[in-house]
């Protein structure tokens, strides 16, 4: 037998979901026999069968590739609860194995997925792909790229009919139905706690944090999703500053991008100019600007 | 014992993985530690944290750069982006050599982020030396691959393992990374005496040694690099060290990470065979 065509056939055996109580099927979701798949390529020896050998591997995939996926989503598991989020990542996983060499980006199809196939998220839909979200640009914004900020002096002599800025590559503008920052920011608070804290204190927190789950109440918001200092931090826009961003994002020109947000915001018309001037200053600050 | 070809860093002394949990003790106390592993995709990123950690690291440290996910031996050919942002690194980081496995974990794009076992056959050596050189010549530095730990053996082999690893090597003309708690672990799980196999590698193109623990259970053993070295371990380094001399030396520490003085102190119990080593040489 070739290499490819081993290969082929151990990957897939490897990555077939296991049953509920964690061990390797008999029977693929394809109908194949998993004891005779095992037995075509590996060989038994006095302790393990065929199928027990294949079966190590086919256990640590799955351990490794859904404790991968759960350090990367404590809020969707927040919002789910653990048994949904698990029923949930094994399905995810099944239908997007990893297609990179680093687990760092096995979340990074979940919101479509979530949204080609809601029944997974149940009642909490909108509320999980708003998480997954955050929680992807969370760990875009942890390590992307940074490129040389542009310095508010740079920006003061420019003509804002002709200047293009663009944002950090590791900035991620999100408009949200729910303030989940809020949440996640409560979810790590408690995992933090857990790690000094008795059992009854960390019953009593999880409780809490139901209590909050099962409260939220959808309420739009405008996020930033930034680094400063190497930390990650989450940043609310008024809606004209979110589009202001969006629309420089896009590629358009500073005076566009304004005059675009600026045409339907309710905002007095004397509180605009400082208003942009504040959001700019911030963000350029920030160091969020670099030229295009 | 002279450098060989493949391991001109006989004063490499004895390292260890560099883990986050240890990250503040060391750069807050400045341990003295002979060098450190880092796993390369933990830093084949494009900004943050992690690489201005490593920039701080590189100051005051050596490190030597050692990948879980090249895949030498997958069928398919070695994915460019992979290969682009691993050259970024090692032009980052200056390591004198570059270590991965002697595995496969990838096939048709999809990735099984484990270290899966070789068939020990001739197209498979072929393939895998081909794929060495290609990423050798890509990199530009000196390429070294590592035996795994293994649960499965596959009908279609023709040969050992150690004789699927000499036949690699020769092929690709690279250099060898020896984990002696690999060979401990596959020769209990599948009962061939990690002696023979020490003894049968070609001590020139031994670049670096691994040391670990594991974790036993009832019909298996796990290389699970979360406990101590256990002697008969020790035993089969020594006896590496017999063939090969000095060489550069790394204790691997992955799960339940104790405090970094832990660690290192596990790490440099190998000091005690080096020095033996340095006494057979002068006399």
């Amino acid at each position: 037998m070739k290499l490819l065509s081993i290969q082929r056939q151990m990957a897939r055996a490897v990555m077939t979901p296991l049953t509920n109580s964690e061990r390797m099927r008999t029977v693929a979701p394809n109908g194949r026999s998993m004891r005779a798949v095992a037995s075509q390529i590996i060989k038994p020896n006095v302790r393990l069968t065929s199928f027990e050998r294949l079966e190590i591997y086919n256990r640590q995939y799955w351990f490794r590739v859904l404790s991968g996926f759960a350090e990367d989503f404590p809020g969707l598991r927040a919002v789910l609860g653990g048994r949904r989020f698990d029923t949930l990542a094994k399905a995810y996983l099944t239908d997007c194995p990893s297609q990179s060499f680093t687990l760092r980006n096995l979340g990074s199809r979940l919101e479509s997925w979530l949204r080609k196939h809601p029944g997974w998220a149940g009642e909490r839909q909108n509320l999980a792909v708003d998480m997954a979200r955050l929680e992807w640009a969370d760990i875009e914004a942890f390590d992307g790229e940074r490129e040389p900020s542009l310095k508010p002096e740079e920006l003061a002599d420019v003509n804002p009919a002709k200047l293009r800025l663009r944002l950090q590559p590791y900035i991620s503008l999100l408009d949200l139905r729910y303030p989940v920052d809020d949440l996640l920011l409560e979810v790590r608070k408690d995992a933090e706690n857990l790690d000094v804290a008795s059992n009854a204190f960390s019953e009593r927190h999880k409780r809490n944090r139901v209590a909050v789950v099962a409260k939220l109440k959808p309420s739009p918001i405008f996020l930033a999703v930034h680094r400063l200092d190497e930390d990650v931090y989450f940043r609310r826009l008024a809606r004209e500053e979110f589009e202001i961003m969006s629309a420089l994002h896009a590629g358009r020109s500073l005076n566009a991008a304004i005059d675009a947000a600026l045409r339907r915001s309710p905002l007095p018309a004397k509180e605009r100019a400082a208003n942009v001037e504040n959001w700019f200053r911030t963000s350029s600050a920030l160091g969020w600007f670099c030229r295009s | 014992m002279p450098a060989n070809v493949f391991n001109n860093f006989t004063n490499y002394g004895v390292g260890i993985g560099l883990r986050a949990p240890h990250y503040h003790h060391i750069l807050t106390r400045k341990p003295v530690v002979d060098w450190f592993e880092i796993i390369s995709e933990n830093f084949m990123i494009d900004g943050g944290r992690p690489l201005r950690i490593l920039d701080q690291i590189l100051d005051q440290y050596k490190v030597v750069q050692h990948g879980v996910s090249m895949y030498f031996g997958s069928a398919e050919k070695p994915n460019r982006e992979h290969l682009r942002r691993l050259k970024e690194l090692v032009q980052r980081t200056k390591t004198p050599w570059l270590s991965d496995h002697l595995c496969w974990g990838s096939v048709d794009g999809r990735y099984t982020h484990d270290l899966l076992p070789m068939p020990y056959t001739f197209e498979a050596a072929r393939i895998t030396a081909q794929k060495v050189r290609e990423v050798r010549d890509f990199l530009e530095v000196p390429v070294v691959v590592e035996n795994v730990s293994s649960y499965a053996e596959f009908h279609v082999s023709e040969m050992t393992e150690w004789e699927f690893l000499n036949e690699v090597v020769e092929r690709a003309d690279c250099g060898i990374l020896l984990d002696v708690n690999n060979i401990y672990v596959s020769s209990q799980n599948h009962s061939f005496d990690p002696f023979t196999y020490v003894n049968s590698v070609p001590v020139d193109r031994v670049a670096q040694i691994h040391i670990a623990g594991h974790s036993k259970y009832r019909k298996y053993i796990l290389d699970t690099h979360d406990h101590p070295v256990i002697d008969p371990v020790w035993k089969l380094y020594a006896r590496a060290i017999e063939r090969i001399g000095h060489t550069a030396t790394l204790l691997e520490w992955d799960d339940s990470i104790p405090s970094f003085d832990e660690v290192h102190d596990e790490a440099l119990k190998a000091n005690r065979f080096l020095a033996s080593a340095c006494l057979a040489a002068a006399v």
